[in-house]
């Protein structure tokens, strides 16, 4: 995209430099953790030599395998609802004049950041609670409303961030053509919008997958994410074990980025 | 596609465990319980066990107390059973429907956390001493002083795990308190000891075995079966008994007072207390069990280990851990407040 | 005229409150109620072992900021908690900075390649966040440990002749909150980003601007917002960490999040840590009226 004189207007001097530098320090510790999952000792931090027996004990291990799939189907959900409402709320105020009770709405989007988890979690743990002895209901489904909810914020921003000054024109001259306010966010404002729905939605899918303490007070019995059951293992002892089924978990999203990134290459 | 996605949605929200006869819940801390053991019970009684982990007395006191857990067997350590007990959360046993109940130790039936065994059965017990790589410092080990008063060598070398009432209670006894005491004298002593020893420490935390192992820690407070992994790695780490008093904890399986699988809990109770059953959760957890004649199960590098096997000249300087009264314990958090800040 | 124009502004009102109900249900079940069971436990007694008693009590909030002296029973302000609440504003505030300083560049850099390599971009940025907190964050203290992958290799290559105490300080602390915090920052930022006009930015150098000026008087105020969003994400989120000052910090030094999961476990009193974490919520509070004002006025200009 250099003009025609050589001149590019996209150069900033250093910024290359510190983001390969940024991405190098992103993935050396990645690294380690691929590697470690191969030692033939119990440590995560002594090399020992080299060994599968952490990919045959996590094989084994029916509680990491349910906890593994648990915490993917929890941030799935989480992310999808999380997204979908707050792309609605981004909609809502965004690009609008002030209205009543703008600052309460946006206060109320953004609590579950201000928040600290053990607070958040110890209250949900007696809300919830309640509702299950009423209910008799112990599903995922409260595990799944607790996370889309603080998800909810990691999810508006980027796309709000997106929204803001995002050209109106278009959207304009599509309704002054007689299209329907659904149509015109349908074929104008979504397609705009999808860097900030996307990355809201794997900022939210990240979010639910780290979380520790909200969902050890809200998981009722055998629903340990992967998460809570590495926090039981931090008094005791961490194997590499955990390290191969981070690393089996990291294969399967590049093999899905790969993918992704041949699948859009053929389209174009 | 479509099809995968009414799965995915099935496989969510009908994914509640069904209570039918053959389940067990189990709620206990994280990598405490045997596989081995657990498939073994599975096999013999046909019933299905769930476990779930919780890293904390207070995480598992929380949740229970606020109900719909689901769960049917809980296991706090002894400081915590009469507050479970007080709150009524446990069933009270009854020894006569457990036929291995006799194999109960002498010592660990009538404690004073739950004398006579009324509400718990004996799952794991240790105790909380010192651990010291003898390559780098070569005197007596059974002494608190190397963590509150540390030799040149050992300074900026310490780790102290994070357990107020363990850390608090040895200090306590280094100063030549009382367990639980609410002496403000002692209790002065005791913050400065602890505020001047602190900036000898490096760290206070938990998981630490490997740190010992390598070398960037040269002693600190830690629980016995830690310090034996670590010295299984280099052999050089010793654990030492503080002569001046030492805690000794013990974790215990009871019934919850909702639990829903009763009959199910009662076996596996029972179960549990089978000498080379309990053998097998100490091979897993590598702490001893109190149940008496596990010992010939035992693993050989666990039968003769000095971090298991206390020492005789030390051995009367344990002290069983107590719940410390709430008005003591609330001077505690602020010392340990302080300490942190 | 004006009539149509009030049932314009009525319809559109109501669409509005449409669009944000789902948004406000779930956070009003799941973040606010309990927030308000919070704010009603900080001003009841403590529990003998946990939870609370039913009897009201200002002693929490008292707490908060005064102590009296176990041992002579003199009135102070609460010293510890004062150091605590600094230390935690402090490592979060050099956090967002580092956040910036690194993820800005990065997230231009992204945005900045052709159009279609730009999300394969943005998801190497998000794949090492695939893998868990916990191991994530030991990955990065093996990094920085005595005997560590990089006191190794300075000592190697002859930078540094003993190693450098990193880890159990407060820059471990930094770092491992820079790692896992990152995505934050870089996610908003390439959002507002990768819609940049860089016409506007041929236009300013036709005018013999210099690159820095162009940065500065073209570039950051147009992706202000993302900046902004960005800065939040990373802020608050510090200032409430909790795995990582124990783990990379060692659980010498306590941040808020650790004072207040203290209260909550085995300090057993849930009232303080109730009235610590709205002392918290005011904290972050400031900050993000700050970033209403500002976003606003942003806001305004499309009115």
């Amino acid at each position: 995209m250099a003009s025609d004189t050589g001149f590019d207007v996209k150069r900033q001097y250093g910024f290359s430099t510190i983001a390969v530098i940024c991405f190098v320090s992103l993935y050396l510790p990645v690294i380690l953790l691929v590697v470690y999952s191969f030692n033939a000792g119990s440590s995560v931090a002594i090399w020992e030599g080299f060994s599968l027996q952490w990919y045959r004990s996590a094989w084994a291990n029916d509680q990491v395998q349910d906890a593994t799939i648990r915490s993917l189907v929890i941030a799935f959900w989480a992310a999808l609802i999380s997204t979908s409402v707050a792309v609605l709320a981004a909609l809502a105020t965004t690009r609008v004049r002030r209205f009543r009770g703008y600052s309460a709405v946006f206060a109320a989007i953004n609590q579950p950041l201000m928040v600290p988890e053990i607070v958040t979690a110890v209250a949900l743990l007696i809300f919830f609670a309640g509702i299950k002895v009423q209910t008799g209901y112990t599903g995922l489904g409260y595990l799944i409303l607790a996370h889309s909810a603080f998800c909810i914020p990691f999810a508006y921003l980027p796309i709000r961030a997106r929204l803001q000054g995002m050209d109106l024109t278009l959207e304009q001259a599509a309704a002054d053509l007689y299209a329907s306010s659904f149509q015109v966010f349908r074929r104008i404002t979504l397609p705009q919008l999808w860097p900030g729905i996307l990355a809201g939605a794997m900022l939210a899918f990240v979010i639910s997958l780290d979380d520790v303490v909200i969902t050890e007070f809200v998981k009722s019995a055998g629903q340990d994410t992967l998460p809570t059951y590495m926090l039981g293992q931090l008094r005791r002892v961490v194997t590499p074990e955990v390290n191969a089924i981070s690393t089996v978990l990291l294969a399967l999203s590049v093999t899905m980025v790969i993918a992704f990134f041949f699948v859009t290459r053929i389209r174009k | 596609m479509k099809k995968t996605f009414t799965a995915v949605v099935a496989a969510t929200f009908v994914a509640a465990p069904a209570f039918a006869e053959g389940t067990l819940n189990i709620y206990n801390w994280g990598n405490y319980t045997s596989p081995e053991m657990i498939e073994k019970f599975e096999k013999e009684y046909d019933i299905d066990v769930t476990i779930t982990d919780y890293d904390s007395n207070d995480t598992a006191l929380a949740k229970i107390k606020a109900g719909g857990h689901g769960y049917d067997i809980v296991v706090p350590s002894g400081t915590y059973i009469p507050i479970f007990v007080g709150e009524g959360l446990l069933m009270e046993l009854d020894p006569a429907e457990f036929k291995n109940f006799g194999n109960i130790d002498a010592r660990w039936m009538d404690v004073a956390f739950d004398p006579g065994r009324k509400y718990s059965v004996p799952w794991q017990w240790g105790t909380v001493g010192v651990t010291v790589n003898t390559s780098v410092y070569g005197g007596d080990i059974n002494d608190a002083a190397l963590v509150f008063d540390p030799p040149e060598e050992l300074k900026g070398k310490i780790n102290v795990v994070p357990e107020m009432n363990d850390v608090m209670g040895m200090a306590i006894h280094y100063v030549g308190g009382k367990t639980c005491t609410g002496d403000k004298d002692v209790l002065k002593k005791v913050r400065d000891v602890l505020v001047n020893a602190k900036k000898n420490w490096l760290s206070m935390d938990y998981g630490n075995i490997e740190k010992y192992a390598k070398g960037d820690l040269a002693a600190g407070v830690n629980w016995n079966g830690a310090s034996m992994r670590a010295r299984l790695q280099n052999k050089d780490i010793a654990f030492g008994y503080p002569k001046t008093g030492y805690p000794v904890w013990m974790d215990n399986a009871a019934i919850l007072a909702d639990a829903q699988n009763v009959e199910n809990a009662k076996l596996f109770l029972d179960f549990i207390m089978v000498p080379e059953n309990a053998a097998m959760l100490s091979k897993f957890a590598r702490y001893a069990n109190g149940i008496s004649g596990s010992e010939e199960f035992m693993p050989e590098d666990m039968k003769s280990a000095p971090e298991i096997v206390v020492p005789a000249e030390v051995k009367d300087a344990a002290y069983i851990a107590e719940t410390c009264p709430p008005e003591v314990s609330k001077i505690y958090t602020q010392i340990w407040t302080e300490l942190q800040k | 005229m004006n009539n149509l124009a009030r049932i314009r502004e009525r319809r559109e009102n109501r669409n509005r409150w449409l669009l944000l109900t789902p948004a406000l249900v779930i956070l009003i079940f799941a973040a606010s109620g309990p927030l308000l069971i919070t704010l009603v436990y900080s001003f009841l007694t403590a529990g003998d072992y946990g939870g609370v008693k039913w009897e009201f009590s200002t002693d929490a909030w008292f707490n908060v900021f005064f102590q009296r002296d176990i041992f002579d029973d003199t009135l102070s302000f609460a010293d510890a908690h004062l150091s605590i609440f600094w230390r935690s504003v402090k490592l979060s505030l050099l956090t967002t900075l580092g956040a910036v300083v690194l993820g800005f560049p990065t997230a231009y850099f992204i945005a900045t390649r052709p159009k279609h390599h730009r999300d394969f971009w943005m998801l190497l940025i998000m794949i090492p966040f695939w893998t868990n907190l916990l191991i994530r964050t030991f990955a990065v203290m093996e990094l920085i440990r005595n005997e560590g992958t990089l006191n190794t290799f300075l000592m190697t290559i002859g930078v540094i002749d003993a190693p450098l105490q990193i880890l159990f300080t407060e820059t471990a602390i930094i770092i491992g909150m820079l790692y896992v915090y990152l995505p934050l920052m870089v996610l908003p930022l390439y959002a507002s980003m990768e819609r940049l006009d860089f016409s506007l930015i041929e236009a300013g150098y036709d005018l013999y601007a210099s690159r820095v000026s162009v940065l500065r008087r073209i570039i950051l105020p147009l992706v202000k917002p993302g900046l902004i969003a960005g800065s939040i994400l990373v802020f608050v989120p510090s200032l409430g960490a909790y795995v990582t000052p124990r783990v990379m910090g060692g659980g010498k030094q306590l941040m808020l999040g650790n004072l207040i999961e203290l209260q909550f476990g085995q300090g057993r009193n849930w009232p303080l840590g109730a009235a610590l974490s709205i002392t918290l919520l005011a904290i972050v509070m400031v900050a993000l009226l700050f970033y209403v004002r500002v976003a606003g006025r942003e806001g305004g200009g499309h009115g």
